[in-house]
């Protein structure tokens, strides 16, 4: 799959990933909140993290730091994250 | 998609707010190989643990080790045995870097001014008549004595089969020296004749720890849905074994898939650097472990399972408190 480089289409593709990775149910990629705090709302926890970030890592070619998820706790920092990282 | 702020209250979201940012990362360390007592069907000796390291001797080496604990991010070190008051200065040696839990057989009484707020758990495995059975002596008497009215003590109470119905005599004790207690239950294959659980004494025991809990609210630590996972061994219809085991020491974890369990958790043993498989004795047999400390985790790593409704959501906030409670990162 290409990779999404619009702001928007991130958003997009890494709640798909989330849904997926996490089985979610009862929710799409679309409205799936960005805001939403991924570690107090939806009690994701670092093993959860450790499974998408490593999703990430593959489609967006970046290396995550354990010491970073705390900087992961919606999608929009995700995103952000990501970003900065291809920057780098 | 249910989330946390769907399902919870007000009063409840608070509650749940406070034990969420608490991150506890624990890990257990035997303090020496040594005990002051010889209980039957003790698994530190039964299965030869106290013969696997030849204990490390040098205090500064202790003291080194539990920085390089910090540094791998431990904030809770559990001290075990052996019988850890047997050396206070590797005792010490925690306490003086890491929020420290010390276990013990009660018969030898920490000294407050050097270890003012460090939490103490006493073992005890029933009344008189059972204790003598069972560790050679009434050890109650003792350490009762010990730690009357101390406010970071309270005393873990294995309950074996045979203190089924006899339970309330020893709680009603306990709150007489003013202290705390939380129950879990002797395992099955520590080989002491006639103490055995069975399916109809496992729902005796869970409708007398609920009843206890009812009664002594103010000295019973504990929570109905930790009563019911650890008695019928069922979570979320899944059943607690090597599978789901949350307390293995990680670098040994060679599951797949892993379950969840605790991140960088490790048993070491008293020379600092061989490592036991588990929080209790490799030689056990998981489908019949009863472990409090391992179901208590095994619920609080699974959160996201328990956001299927209000009431699993209050049932894990409940544990997590319970487990927050015993190692006062949170108050009784
Ligand atoms: S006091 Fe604890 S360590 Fe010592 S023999 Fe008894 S159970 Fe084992
Ligand atoms: S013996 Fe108990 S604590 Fe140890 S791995 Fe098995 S289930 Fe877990």
């Amino acid at each position: 799959m290409a990779v999404s480089t619009d702001k928007k289409g991130m958003i997009i593709r890494i709640a798909e990933i989330i849904i997926f990775e996490l089985k979610l149910e009862k929710i799409t990629p679309e409205t799936f909140d960005p805001d939403l705090d991924l570690v107090d709302e939806l009690g994701v926890d670092s093993m959860d993290l450790a499974t998408i970030a490593l999703v990430l890592q593959d489609e967006y070619g970046i290396k995550i730091d354990e010491d970073d998820y705390p900087k992961l706790r919606n999608i929009n920092m995700i995103a952000e994250y990501i970003r900065q990282k291809q920057t780098e | 998609m249910k989330t946390v702020s769907s399902l919870l209250d007000k009063a409840w979201h608070e509650r749940y707010r406070k034990i969420s940012a608490l991150n506890i990362r624990s890990s257990i360390y035997d303090v020496t190989n040594r005990c002051n007592l010889l209980c039957r069907g003790c698994f530190f000796f039964s299965s030869n643990e106290h013969k696997a390291a030849t204990e490390e001797m040098d205090v500064e080496k202790w003291r080194q080790f539990v920085h390089r604990e910090k540094e791998r991010g431990v904030n809770l070190a559990i001290l075990i045995g052996g019988e850890p008051t047997l050396c206070l200065d590797r005792v010490e040696a925690f306490y003086a870097q890491l929020p420290t839990y010390c276990a013990t057989n009660g018969q030898i009484k920490i000294p407050r001014e050097r270890f003012p707020d460090m939490m103490v758990g006493i073992s005890l495995w029933g009344d008189e008549e059972d204790e003598k059975i069972l560790r050679g002596k009434d050890t109650f008497a003792v350490s009762g004595k010990n730690y009357e009215g101390d406010p970071y003590t309270y005393y873990l109470y294995t309950i074996t089969p045979k203190q089924v119905g006899r339970i309330e005599s020893m709680i009603r004790k306990i709150t007489d020296v003013g202290l705390k207690v939380h129950l879990q239950l002797l395992t099955n294959d520590e080989h002491v004749d006639g103490f055995f659980w069975t399916e109809e004494k496992l729902r005796d025991v869970r409708a007398e720890m609920d009843d206890m809990l009812d009664k002594y609210p103010n000295t019973v630590i504990s929570c109905k849905y930790y009563h019911e996972i650890i008695t019928t061994g069922k979570m979320m219809n899944r059943t607690f074994g090597w599978a789901e085991c949350p307390s293995v020491t990680e670098p040994m974890d060679n599951r797949s898939p892993r379950p969840k369990r605790l991140i960088r958790f490790i048993r070491w043993a008293s020379d600092l650097h061989t490592m036991h498989r588990c929080c209790t004795s490799a030689t056990r047999d998981c489908s019949t472990c009863k472990d409090g400390a391992a179901y208590m985790s095994w619920v609080m790593v699974n959160k996201r399972d328990h956001l299927r409704s209000a009431k699993d959501l209050q049932n894990w906030i409940e544990v997590y408190e319970m487990f927050a409670k015993l190692y006062r990162f949170i108050p009784w």
